[in-house]
């Protein structure tokens, strides 16, 4: 009976290979975006952890300088006659020709044995290690870069992190230029009874205790829900083709169902049978969304690596780890996607009286019935979106008001579309337009899904473009203001830095300093910038809102710009003091915008900045000189100070890189966004493939009526071409509403500053063209099969009614 | 008896309040024996021979199918009466639109795991289907799709057949033909056949003619 009962149900599936192409191919894409976000995510949280765990910040507690800065070896000799058994470790950025490499030094002796460094096999090569010219243990992808320099000979080990580099402390602290000092201390688990307080030995010193999810996982965490959210908007709208499917499918089978309870197969029988077909797609359709979201991530995972490099400075491995968490995930979420889906049509089969007559379109007549119940439902979402946003706070918050705000809005699709063709047809006269309006009207509950999967993948794509749009005319604009300097230069050394803006202040219009010291602000990772008072400032600088005169107070030396990610974070208002390093209180006069940033940051005088921090390095210039004179200025400089060609950038070459890392940044997010968009054509496409079915009963009576089938398949074309249309118009201003919410709540809340919201109507038009196509492809089918229907074929309908 | 119906009652929920449909039947059919259910429409015919195939459930009586009693069982049991025991011809042929006429033919005794192929030929050949083997109902006339439900019905030999008006569908003469194959056919496996028909012409072909009005039987 089984076997025989679910051959009958399968044999559907034989008979129409497209739709099930289709709700395979539904499936496996909504799966494929999940999973291939999944799979990005699960590498760049594994690399976090083991950055986290490479010097045991996991495991072990730390000893941490609370001035933010490093301090003297001295303190170390302190701790260890106190009897506190800690490892000293120096870390900070190491510039190998045009390489940047985060170079960790420690001392193989003292390093408690579950730090990774330890496991790398440090301690079997001690002596070579800790002798100079020492080793520098770094990934093969870092030694590849490092080719062709002068550095301590490298020794590749696979557990190291990409752009990451191990040495002996000595050797580091000669690399990195910080004789003698340390950055932090790593505790040792056993430490003896009886030893003095922390406070008493070392006050410069603070504990921290270990960090599991560690400091670059918390940074990143918004980059990630972003991605998540996007990789689950994705799946979603893939989620409406395998419902529409599914849903016409069972429809479609309902005599069949009926027939083989007639036939003496119990309804638990049958519901079990619809349930292992259901499962058996599931997995097959997993399976496949799984290994193309492998190959999807594969793909994406270099760019989401460089932006997760440029914004955060996180090294995220740029190859894809085949990881059994995100391929069950995904075989999950197919599972559970495709229960969901077919959940209504399961229960109306198992309410489904054996005796009452096989109704076909039942199905969508219920969903007519359904319209009003979604339009009231929708405009509870759509309120429940404005309350949101004016009075929730958080980045979940932020998710929900755009869940809202697009489910609300597909919801509404279908009332909307019934409205609009209702009233067309009120207005027609002419019996063909008469019938072509009503009849349309009956198509939307059949084609509703379908629509709303369009409308939503429409808005998230008018929604993310602008946002995106927004924040690249505003970045450029941003760029010109702060890139004012028409060159920067880096000295190699402060000496050569004092000699270097002597030389030049006769030759050039001003020397702008670009001195930075590093530490707490307000209890966070920071910098503190010093400025000289110029007009560059004064004219250019891009303050969003400062007290007055706020110019003369940063230069008088004891108050503070700070920048808009800080002031956002803090709760901060004009005036409110704030602790910089060192414990240096001054007011906040002004803040400015300074995206691209996750960190804190804070300007004051440069006179100041000295007297606070007198060991900051002065290597860095911003130049102003005229435009014409760069490139020979560039050249003297090169020549006059033996400088190399990286050390001198003029403006428009930063500029420029600062234009690649945007793009970057936003690549993956725009491969998403056109891949929902593919998933919504496959959706539209799917479910005018499977109507186009079940449309002869209502053409025929139109046909016989003196309709040609020419006539017929115009205006099936016609049809589709408005239908779509209406939704891309209605798409606009949701997509707009989406941009708002992403530009003023969820930015806001993810990275800490908010965008102006600017409004580009050519992308409409484009994207109005991709719609277009998406519904070309759609009626291919639907109107060749119109168009090969045989008059036997349409005089059968009739015969059937008899 | 093949069938017996005793002391059998159902009503149905309307807006307007309860409908009785069937009042006190009592009804024997033995193996082998046919019977003819006439009536008006509404008169309940249909609603007796879905009771008698444990398709529903009487308020009231008892139903008994080759032995078992199909009134006092659930759905799972009544389906397993209807898998082995009973046949059922629908006016509307109920076939399974995406099998052929092959598997068609043979579905119900798969799932009865009683199929006998060499049965299954001998029928098709003698319904006249062997030409027709690999076609889809959608490419049948009617009479051809309704000798596929018959013979899908004979071909798991059952002792009990309920036609709902099986030729209902047919022009006259196709309804000939296939009302004298299937009684032919029948009675080759001595199976009982319990058949609501509104033609007295039809009626007057089967061995006994029970009319039911208004869900009672006319004496």
């Amino acid at each position: 009976m089984i076997s025989s009962g679910l051959g009958a149900l399968l044999s559907h599936w034989r008979r129409r290979p497209l739709q099930l192409a289709m709700l395979l191919l539904g499936l496996s894409l909504a799966t494929a975006l999940w999973s291939g976000v999944q799979a990005i995510n699960a590498e760049a949280r594994a690399s976090y952890d083991r950055a986290a765990a490479m010097l045991g910040q996991d495991r072990f507690d730390q000893l941490v300088p609370t001035s933010g800065e490093e301090v003297s070896q001295e303190t170390f000799a302190r701790l260890s006659r106190a009897g506190w058994k800690v490892s000293p470790i120096v870390e900070g950025e190491w510039r190998v020709g045009t390489s940047r490499i985060h170079l960790i030094g420690v001392d193989p002796v003292t390093l408690p044995s579950g730090a990774t460094a330890a496991a790398l096999g440090v301690t079997s090569d001690l002596l070579a290690f800790i002798t100079p010219p020492g080793l520098l243990y770094v990934s093969s992808e870092t030694a590849e870069r490092l080719k062709g320099n002068s550095t301590p000979p490298l020794k590749v080990s696979p557990g190291m992190l990409p752009s990451t580099a191990i040495a002996d402390i000595g050797i580091a602290q000669g690399l990195l230029d910080k004789p003698m000092l340390v950055s932090r201390f790593v505790v040792s688990p056993d430490q003896p009874m009886g030893r003095p307080e922390l406070s008493v030995v070392a006050p410069e010193l603070s504990l921290k205790k270990p960090d599991v999810q560690g400091d670059l996982s918390r940074l990143t965490d918004s980059f990630h829900l972003n991605l998540t959210a996007f990789g689950f908007l994705a799946f979603a709208v893939g989620l409406f083709i395998v419902y529409s499917t599914i849903g016409l499918a069972f429809e479609q089978r309902r005599p069949t169902f009926r027939t083989l309870r007639s036939l003496g197969i119990p309804a638990t029988t049958l519901m079990g049978l619809l349930l292992i077909e259901l499962l058996v797609f599931a997995v097959f359709s997993g399976l496949m969304g799984v290994a193309l979201g492998y190959i999807l991530a594969s793909f994406l995972l270099p760019g989401v690596a460089a932006t997760l490099s440029s914004l955060y400075g996180a090294s995220v491995d740029g190859a894809l780890t085949f990881r059994s968490g995100w391929v069950l995930s995904g075989l999950a979420i197919a599972v559970a996607g495709t229960l969901l889906s077919a959940a209504q049509s399961l229960l109306q089969i198992s309410r489904m009286p054996l005796l009452a007559p096989a109704q076909p379109r039942a199905w969508a007549r219920a969903s007519e019935r359904l319209i009003l119940v979604q339009s009231a439902a929708a405009l509870v979402l759509l309120v429940a979106a404005a309350a949101l946003s004016e009075w929730g706070s958080g980045l979940v918050m932020g998710f929900a008001v755009l869940a809202c705000l697009l489910l609300g809005a597909a919801l509404l699709l279908p009332g909307v579309l019934s409205g609009f063709l209702a009233l067309m047809s009120r207005t027609s006269t002419r019996p063909v337009a008469l019938w072509f309006w009503a009849d349309t009207r009956q198509q939307i509950p059949g084609l509703a899904l379908a629509l709303m999967a369009l409308l939503i993948a429409l808005s998230a794509n008018v929604g993310v473009g602008t946002m995106v749009s927004s924040f690249r005319s505003t970045f450029t604009g941003w760029l010109d203001q702060r890139l004012a300097s028409e060159l920067y230069l880096t000295a190699r050394t402060d000496e050569e830095g004092d000699r270097l803006a002597r030389w030049l202040r006769p030759r050039v219009e001003a020397v702008l300093p670009v001195w930075n010291a590093e530490g707490d602000i307000d209890g966070q990772p920071g910098q503190v910038f010093g400025v000289v008072d110029h007009r560059t400032y004064r004219d250019k600088w891009p303050l969003l809102e400062a007290v007055p005169n706020a110019w003369d107070r940063i230069v008088s030396g004891d108050a503070a710009l700070v920048n808009e990610q800080l002031f956002r974070r803090g709760h901060h208002s004009l005036g409110d003091m704030i602790t910089l390093p060192r414990g240096w209180k001054v007011p906040i006069v002004g803040v400015y915008s300074d995206y691209g940033n996750p960190t804190g940051q804070a300007i004051v005088a440069i006179d100041a900045l000295t007297h606070h921090y007198p060991n900051v390095s002065r290597l860095r210039f911003g130049v102003r000189v005229d435009p014409q004179k760069v490139s020979a200025l560039r050249r003297e400089v090169v020549d006059t100070f033996g400088l190399p060609p990286q050390n001198v950038v003029d403006q428009a070459n930063l500029k420029r890189r600062s234009l690649e890392v945007f793009e970057q940044t936003f690549s993956v997010t725009a491969a998403l966004n056109v891949l929902t968009l593919c998933v919504a054509g496959v959706a539209l496409f799917a479910s005018m493939t499977t109507l186009s079915g079940m449309r002869l009963p209502q053409l025929a009576p139109v046909w016989a009526m003196g309709l040609t089938r020419r006539r017929l398949a115009e205006l099936e074309f016609w049809r589709t071409m408005l239908l779509v249309l209406v939704t891309l118009v209605l798409a606009i201003p949701v997509g707009i509403a989406l941009a708002w919410v992403l530009l003023a709540v969820v930015n806001v809340e993810a990275f800490g500053w908010r965008l102006p919201l600017r409004l580009f109507p050519a992308d409409w038009l484009r994207l109005g063209g991709l719609a277009i196509l998406a519904a070309l492809v759609s009626v291919v089918v639907p109107l060749r099969r119109l168009s090969k229907v045989t008059p036997a074929t349409l005089l059968k309908v009739f015969a059937d009614e008899r | 008896m093949v069938l017996s119906l005793s002391g059998v009652s159902k009503h149905y929920d309307t807006a307007e309040g309860p409908l009785a449909v069937l009042s006190d039947i009592d009804l024997d059919l033995a193996a082998g024996s046919s019977l003819a259910l006439t009536g008006e429409s509404g008169s309940g015919k249909s609603t007796l021979l879905h009771l008698a195939g444990g398709l529903d459930k009487p308020d009231r009586g008892q139903i008994v199918v080759a032995g078992q009693a199909v009134s006092e069982m659930d759905d799972r049991g009544r389906a397993a009466v209807r898998r082995g025991v009973v046949g059922l011809v629908f006016q509307q042929f109920n076939l399974i639109p995406s099998l052929d006429v092959a598997a068609n033919l043979s579905f119900h005794a798969r799932l009865a795991e009683r199929s006998d192929p060499a049965w299954e030929a001998e029928l098709a050949d003698r319904l006249g289907l062997l030409p027709l083997m690999r076609r889809y109902p959608e490419q049948l006339s009617g009479g051809q799709q309704q000798r596929v439900a018959i013979g899908r019905t004979l071909a798991t030999r059952p002792a009990l057949i309920l036609a709902d008006e099986p030729t209902g569908n047919l022009d006259e003469a196709n309804g000939d033909t296939v009302m004298t194959l299937m009684l032919e056919l029948i009675a080759e496996t001595d199976s009982a056949l319990l058949m609501v028909t509104h033609s007295t012409r039809l009626a007057g072909r089967l061995d006994r003619q029970v009319k039911l009005t208004q869900g009672r039987i006319v004496p």
